[in-house]
């Protein structure tokens, strides 16, 4: 966001904050432990909003839920934006100080009136209005945002949408005020700040653009950097398509369970000249690997950092020696590289982690010792007498335009449904998402087990249950334009009629990315796992009509 | 709220019927009612829902009113409409001895054993009933039940019970004087009787606060009016505020709750508190046993007990008010209801009182059996939808109180003396009674005396000239000893005889008067049953929260129990002295009054040579 | 960008404690004062990451003036105030609620401050006599308030009942149990919010239940484990915890807690991993780190068994 890819807050700001906005995120059981904070702001006084196509456990504490059509965010985003310009909510000072371009998106939200907006997302328009209100009114407040948001075509779009809301209204840059996109996994915020993005060297410095960094880095390291953006993954599979990229390295991946259109990606890395898969279980993907490299499971067998959503950056730790052959990911990257030619020799994590600082400005005082004293680190923190940033863009708020530095623009969006389109013949939107105790593919938390843990279900609504004719626990076929599969389906009264729930989380019962489709947003190279028309089938009539026509097998 | 409802299934049509009528129809699927096309794309919750917590115990009331108990499908409907977790209700409803969280018969009958019936009829009358019936709690058949119970404050009777009757209409009824007949004919449908003449026996004469009490008809506004009935209301106006405080602060009029707090200095501090809103709170859950004065109050003269509590509200800034009453006082809860409705109807509540811009509404809220909620805070916790479980104080109702708002709470007894103080001025009022204890008292007599019954006397009366007016021992028999001020209070002997019933007075020999309890023991009563009675009172009423009371009320009946045996660890004496040092944490460490005082009147005893002697089965003289 | 959200200084109040003048910030409780002047005070249902109940009564100090003893958990400081923490009085105080707790529940898990305090006080639980046998099957889950049965006083009654197994997670052994509240106030308002637990009933039979005392299975519980994480007796305990105890192999002394951050979500959780022979065999969290406050989710409190099961190298997938 304005640069550095980061949430602008800290999660303390949302027990301080007035107001809390979630959006398409159920923090509940995704980020149990940020929506702690929430409920510390929330029993402070704090109001919550959820913006969320399901009546998700957060937005269970909400004091409204908008539960708006899969994929109209953007329509939703502009309305609330139209209403807050248009009900003089407009932090004027801030916008025409700190940004740019705001009559250009003013203009382009015109359009969107409130009842345009309720008839494209079906929340009725005196909620959208009072959230718009409350959102321009409120002193402070927090804008968050998970897959809900990110897990679209049009992601990129989706995310600017919202910070256009946060530019009207100045609610970024202050404590208590900003953007907190909620990292799904780990160490996505740190994997990008170690520059795994194909654009980008550590520390969010442009590859193409940034020629100072770059010489740093070709001078500290010896060697040239290609001045051009590197695949990101969904161009990396077209790219295999194409036959242009023959070998991969995938490192604690599982893309074959955990890509959409998981048909395609098991084609695509099968046939591949060489694949080689350092994981710390034999995956899926490892299975069809040539070469698989067991790895040291990062968080408790090795030592390291990984960077939270609030950007903190914290130390990992060695609590367990490794079963086996296995071995530190450093161990076996250095041991790659010496085996290749270069000789890295056999550094520590520190030493690692020093070589970054000296690289990357915005990591240079994290010292491991610092680290380890104050409990981890905020990015940017420049020097070794600097604490850190709790948040980002204050410099927003300066009166000194050479310390405000350039304007934040508004970029006007335009509203998109999903590309899967809604037809007769598959009528039901398929969302996914999480479960409070699983995660991702299963991977992890299928080896604990608790009483919540559920198997796999087809979430349907009471009314659709109703039409189909089902009772919980029917098994049903669920068909999408890419697979089918089968699944029992479950009562859930959080969706409404045409929208149906499935998580990715037991792909050994359920494929459910069989169903999903693997259109990607061309900023992010993000699937739309958010989106799928797909049809039900009661498993009797679907047995029948897959004989006559042809459709594709269930899945046993 | 994210509520996890249990496995019960739905609530039957009776038991959402029972909970809609106290609550109004659901709004919609989120709120238990039929989902509608909108609750797809939109609900609302959050604090307003979480807000309705309040309501939680009149809701379950209604359920057990209407079904007999608590079932976990009407719980978890319960939740659904209130927003709150089913283990938050349930721990509610289970603390409650008038709720059931089992299934129960329909009919239980609630037998009075505690010390003023136990001294009367009562436990003659309990015995007969474990003959023919069985055990308490036990038997009774499917249909009906009865138990043993704590103080139904009608003690000058000598004998009580409550019926209480689930189904549609639901029943509470009194039973007093109670008999074996009257139980059984409660427990089969049969018609019961109460006899709900007020028990005053004091000279008419020097009555302030019982003026009306036998005089007008309770149950009409127009006779409270026709004998000078909101006079009071309006004077109080049109001194205002600062002026009504300044009257209780001349008065001198102390709390007659137990604490004995400054009244004037109380409704002072929450006026003055710049937080907004206020709260003024009745606290008519009299409960302590032997105690029976707030009730003729409230039955006798309910449209009195509303006037004050107006001109409470008033004087502290408050815009409602609450009347917490006991749930066992069925008939006064009868009166207050209809006072309410009858006051609001002719504008004396509401908006814009006597055409001032003074706005006041009371809310009548009745408690379920627990005699820890007439604890001011515990009180607060029962209203607000919680266990009934006292807060540490500070921080004082004044400062943070019920909802957390600056609340003034006084019991029904102080109330009614704020009318006598605008009648006559607070300089008047100081004059009466002695220097530190003005005006008069409403004094409980029963036990083993001639007249049992109310009697309001002006402070200064020695035990000696009261016990004379309820027409001594009855019998003529030798006095023992007399229980002042109730299970909390203390024992005294004959030699307390000529101290005066002030509250300095009985200070000066380490008692209290309490909530005015003069129970009488001639030198039958079995001392030790009945400060056994008193152990086995505070262990059943202890809410449980801090480790003082809750395990040392048992250690207490346990110690109690070896004595009554014979079978002390060690010597007697070494038990006496544990059951002090038992007395000791209570009384220093515990949190609120109940733990405080819960080794009072037993220590007391032991004092007194009630204990001491384990050969010894009577009260010596 | 200035850091500009520092709390202002608090003003210092001037008090007294067992004879010395101490000075305290503004707002700051005697347990915290006594705390700062090195004074051992006991607490149990204390915690420095939940706000104080003040219910176990053991922290009580003698404040002049006042009429009965203050916890110090939660009495602020009030210039001026004269406190006493070793008076006859509070020492009675502390040394009889001492004997009511070990009297009546099991301390036996409890941690070894414990011991020492009853030591220090000079604690005799047996003086109330010898414990009377537990209670059969739920009794207890299904006591009515106000109705108990007339002791006979030659046996202490206890709150000893069987254990609860009702998941793989965690066991309640409520016989452990000293009502602290802690478990509640962690699964409620200061930091789960899911409510699964309340207290039921009233007095000696006020105990830690679920709704209608159902099994976990059937509760609200997502298995988060912050009432664990709370619990100062045992009386809550990681069932691996609880199987290594019946077998008796558990042993503090040959484990290590090292401090790391979760595998799972993006939050960036701190897990303390206690490892005895090269096994997680529980997990906590740091109570004065800010982002958890010693609270987790269930995949970080019990979400680690993956990493030991690649010992066999093919379970995952």
């Amino acid at each position: 966001m304005f640069g550095a890819g980061g949430g602008t807050s800290s999660y303390r700001e949302a027990e301080e904050a007035d107001l809390v906005i979630l959006w398409g995120s159920s923090a509940r059981e995704a980020h149990p432990i940020f929506f702690h904070h929430v409920l510390k702001g929330v029993h402070r006084g704090a109001k919550l909003y959820a913006v969320d196509p399901r009546r998700t456990s957060s937005a269970q504490w909400a004091d409204v839920w908008l539960g708006l059509e899969v994929g109209s965010d953007i329509a939703l985003a502009n309305a609330i934006g139209r209403e807050i310009i248009h009900a003089g909510l407009v932090n004027q000072e801030f916008v025409r100080r700190a940004t740019a371009n705001f009559d250009a998106y003013a203009a382009a939200v015109e359009p969107c009136t409130l009842e345009w907006a309720e008839a494209q997302t079906s929340v009725p328009a005196e909620a959208i209005r009072e959230l718009a209100h409350d959102y321009g009114r409120a002193d402070r407040a927090q804008l968050c945002w998970t897959l809900g948001i990110t897990e679209h075509h049009n992601a990129t779009d989706n995310v600017l949408a919202l910070i256009n809301l946060a530019l009207l209204t100045g609610h970024v840059g202050r404590w208590g005020s900003g953007l907190v996109p909620l990292r799904g996994q780990n160490n996505v915020q740190g994997g990008g700040d170690m520059g795994a993005l194909p654009n980008k060297l550590p520390g969010f410095q442009d590859v193409v653009t940034n020629l100072e960094a770059r010489d740093r880095f070709e001078k500290a390291w010896g060697v040239g950097i290609p001045p051009r953006a590197g695949w990101h993954l969904s161009l990396m599979f077209e790219a295999m398509e194409r036959g242009e990229l023959t070998t991969a390295y995938i490192l604690g991946e599982n893309p074959i369970r955990s890509e959409a259109d998981s048909d395609r990606t098991s084609r695509l890395l099968e046939g591949l000249e060489h694949l080689v898969v350092q994981d710390i279980f034999l995956t899926d993907t490892a299975r069809i690997a040539e070469v698989v490299l067991p790895a040291s499971a990062s968080w408790c067998e090795a030592e390291g950092t990984v960077t939270s959503s609030e950007r903190r950056v914290q130390r990992v730790r060695r609590a367990l020696q490794p079963p086996g052959q296995a071995r530190d990911d450093i161990e076996i990257i250095c041991e790659l590289a010496r085996r290749l030619g270069s000789d890295w020799g056999h550094p520590s994590s520190e030493q690692v982690w020093d070589e970054l600082r000296s690289l990357s400005p915005m990591h240079k005082g994290m010292s491991y010792p610092r680290l380890e004293a104050l409990g981890g680190i905020q990015w940017p923190c420049r020097d070794e007498q600097d604490p850190g940033s709790p948040f980002l863009h204050g410099r927003l708020w300066e009166e000194d335009p050479e310390r405000r530095g350039p304007a934040a623009p508004f970029f006007a969006v335009a509203a998109e449904g999903p590309l899967d389109l809604l037809d007769s013949e598959f009528p039901i939107r398929l969302t996914t998402g999480r479960r409070l105790d699983s995660f991702n593919t299963g991977v992890q938390s299928s080896q604990y087990a608790t009483p919540i843990r559920r198997r796999e279900s087809l979430n349907l609504s009471p009314e659709d249950m109703s039409d189909l004719e089902l009772t919980d626990g029917d098994r049903v076929i669920v068909s999408s334009r890419r697979g089918s599969v089968e699944a029992p389906v479950l009562t859930d009264s959080s969706l409404h009629r045409g929208l149906a729930f499935m998580t990715l989380h037991f792909p050994d019962e359920v494929r459910t990315n069989r169903l999903t489709l693997d259109a990607w947003d061309p900023k992010s190279g993000t699937a739309e796992f958010k989106a799928t028309a797909i049809r039900v089938t009661k498993l009797r009539a679907a047995v029948r009509e897959a004989a006559v026509q042809g459709a594709p097998d269930p899945v046993a | 709220m994210d509520l996890r409802l249990g496995v019960a299934g739905p609530a039957s049509d009776v038991e959402k019927a029972a909970v809609d009528r106290v609550l109004g129809m659901p709004s919609g699927g989120w709120d238990g009612g039929r989902r509608t096309p909108e609750d797809g794309h939109l609900s609302r919750g959050g604090r307003a829902a979480r807000s309705r917590r309040h309501l939680l115990l009149p809701v379950l009331q209604a359920v057990q009113d209407r079904t007999g108990w608590i079932s976990p499908a009407a719980l978890d409907y319960v939740c659904t409409r209130l927003t709150v977790p089913p283990a938050e209700a349930y721990g509610v409803a289970a603390f409650y001895a008038l709720l059931s969280t089992e299934p129960a018969p329909a009919t239980v009958v609630h037998v009075c054993d505690d010390l003023a019936c136990r001294l009367g009829d009562g436990e003659k009358l309990c015995a007969e009933l474990e003959r023919r019936l069985g055990p308490p709690g036990e038997s009774g058949g499917r249909e009906a039940r009865w138990v043993r119970s704590p103080c139904l404050g009608r003690c000058e009777q000598g004998s009580a019970a409550l019926l209480q009757r689930s189904g549609e209409p639901a029943a509470r009824v009194s039973i007093a004087p109670a008999t074996v007949a009257g139980v059984e004919a409660a427990l089969h449908g049969g018609a019961v009787r109460v006899d709900t003449t007020p028990p005053v026996r004091s000279d008419p004469a020097g009555h302030r606060l019982l003026r009306r009490v036998g005089v007008v008809d309770p149950d009409s506004l127009d006779s409270y009016r026709a004998h000078g009935g909101y006079q009071l209301l309006r004077r109080a106006l049109e001194l205002g505020p600062g002026g009504v405080i300044g009257q209780v602060k001349t008065s001198r009029l102390l709390g007659r709750g137990g604490a004995a707090f400054p009244t004037g200095a109380k409704w002072e501090a929450v006026a003055a508190n710049p937080v907004r809103p206020h709260y003024f709170v009745c606290n008519a859950d009299e409960s302590e046993p032997g105690t029976f004065k707030d009730r003729v109050l409230l039955e006798a003269d309910p449209f009195g007990v509303l006037e004050a509590l107006t001109v409470a509200g008033y004087a502290t800034g408050s815009e409602r008010g609450y009347l917490y009453l006991r749930g066992e006082y069925p008939e006064a809860a009868g009166r207050v209801r209809q006072a309410i409705s009858q006051a609001r109807q002719r504008g004396l509540l509401g908006e814009g009182i006597m055409g001032t811009d003074f706005n006041f509404e009371i809310e009548l809220r009745v408690g379920a059996g627990a005699y820890i909620a007439g604890e001011e805070t515990a009180l607060f916790n029962s209203i607000e939808g919680s266990r009934p479980e006292p807060r540490n104080k500070p921080p004082f109702p004044t400062q943070a109180g019920l909802f957390g708002k600056p609340t003034g709470v006084n019991n029904v007894e102080t109330l009614a003396n704020v009318l006598e103080i605008l009648r006559i001025g607070g300089d008047a009022f100081a004059q009466l009674g002695t220097p530190d204890s003005t005006g008069t008292r409403l004094f409980c007599v029963s036990g083993r005396v001639e007249r049992p019954g109310l009697y309001e006397l002006e402070f200064g009366v020695t035990l000696r000239g009261l016990l004379d007016l309820a027409g001594g021992v009855r019998g003529g028999r030798p006095l023992a000893a007399v229980l002042l001020g109730g299970a909390a209070g203390s024992f005294v002997g004959p030699p307390a005889l000529d101290i005066p019933l002030t509250f300095e007075g009985v200070r000066s020999i380490g008692a209290s008067l309490g909530s005015g309890v003069v129970l009488v023991l001639d030198d039958t009563v079995d001392g030790r049953d009945l400060v056994r009675r008193i152990a086995r009172f505070f262990r059943d009423e202890s809410c449980g929260q801090c480790v003082p009371c809750r395990v040392g009320t048992v250690r207490q009946e346990e110690l109690l129990a070896r004595l009554a045996s014979g079978n002390p660890n060690g010597s007697v004496a070494a038990e006496l002295d544990l059951l002090g040092q038992l007395g000791q944490v209570m009384r220093d460490a515990s949190i609120c009054g109940l733990g405080q005082t819960a080794a009072t009147a037993i220590q007391s005893a032991a004092a007194l040579g009630l204990l001491g002697d384990p050969e010894a089965g009577r009260v010596r003289p | 960008m200035s850091l500009s959200f520092v709390a202002p200084p608090r003003r210092l109040l001037t008090i007294t404690i067992d004879g010395r003048t101490v000075k305290v910030p503004e707002g700051a409780t005697l347990l915290e004062a006594c705390r700062q002047q090195g004074l051992d005070t006991p607490t149990l249902c204390y915690l420095e990451n939940l706000a104080p109940v003040n219910v176990c009564r053991v922290c009580v100090v003698e404040v002049e003036g006042a009429r009965v003893l203050v916890p110090s958990c939660s009495r602020k400081a009030e210039e001026g105030m004269v406190v006493h923490t070793d008076s006859e009085r509070v020492r009675a105080s502390r040394r009889s609620v001492l004997e009511l707790l070990a009297s009546s529940v099991d301390l036996s898990l409890a941690g070894p401050e414990v011991k020492r305090w009853m030591n220090r006080y000079r604690a005799e639980p047996e003086r109330f006599g010898p414990a009377a046998p537990a209670a059969e099957d739920d009794r207890r889950d299904r006591a009515r308030p106000g109705e108990h049965h007339a002791p006979e006083g030659q046996v202490a009654a206890t709150v000893a009942q069987p254990v609860k197994l009702d998941n793989e997670t965690y066991i309640r052994d409520y016989s452990r149990c000293i009502l602290c509240y802690k478990c509640v106030e962690a699964c409620g308002s200061e930091a789960q919010n899911t409510f699964a637990i309340a207290v039921a009933g009233r007095g000696f039979e006020a105990r830690i239940s679920t709704e209608f005392a159902v099994g976990l299975p059937d509760s609200a519980c997502v298995y988060c484990g912050n009432c664990i994480g709370v619990c100062p007796t045992g009386a809550l305990m990681f069932k691996s915890e609880y199987d290594l105890r019946q077998k008796g192999r558990w042993d503090e002394a040959r484990q290590t807690v090292t401090t790391t951050i979760c595998p799972y979500c993006g939050v960036g959780c701190n897990l303390e991993l206690h490892v005895q022979d090269n096994e997680i065999v529980k997990v906590t969290s740091p109570l004065d780190h800010d982002i958890t406050r010693g609270h987790l989710c269930v995949k970080g409190r019990f979400g680690y068994q993956f990493v030991q099961s690649r010992n066999g190298g093919d379970e995952g997938r």
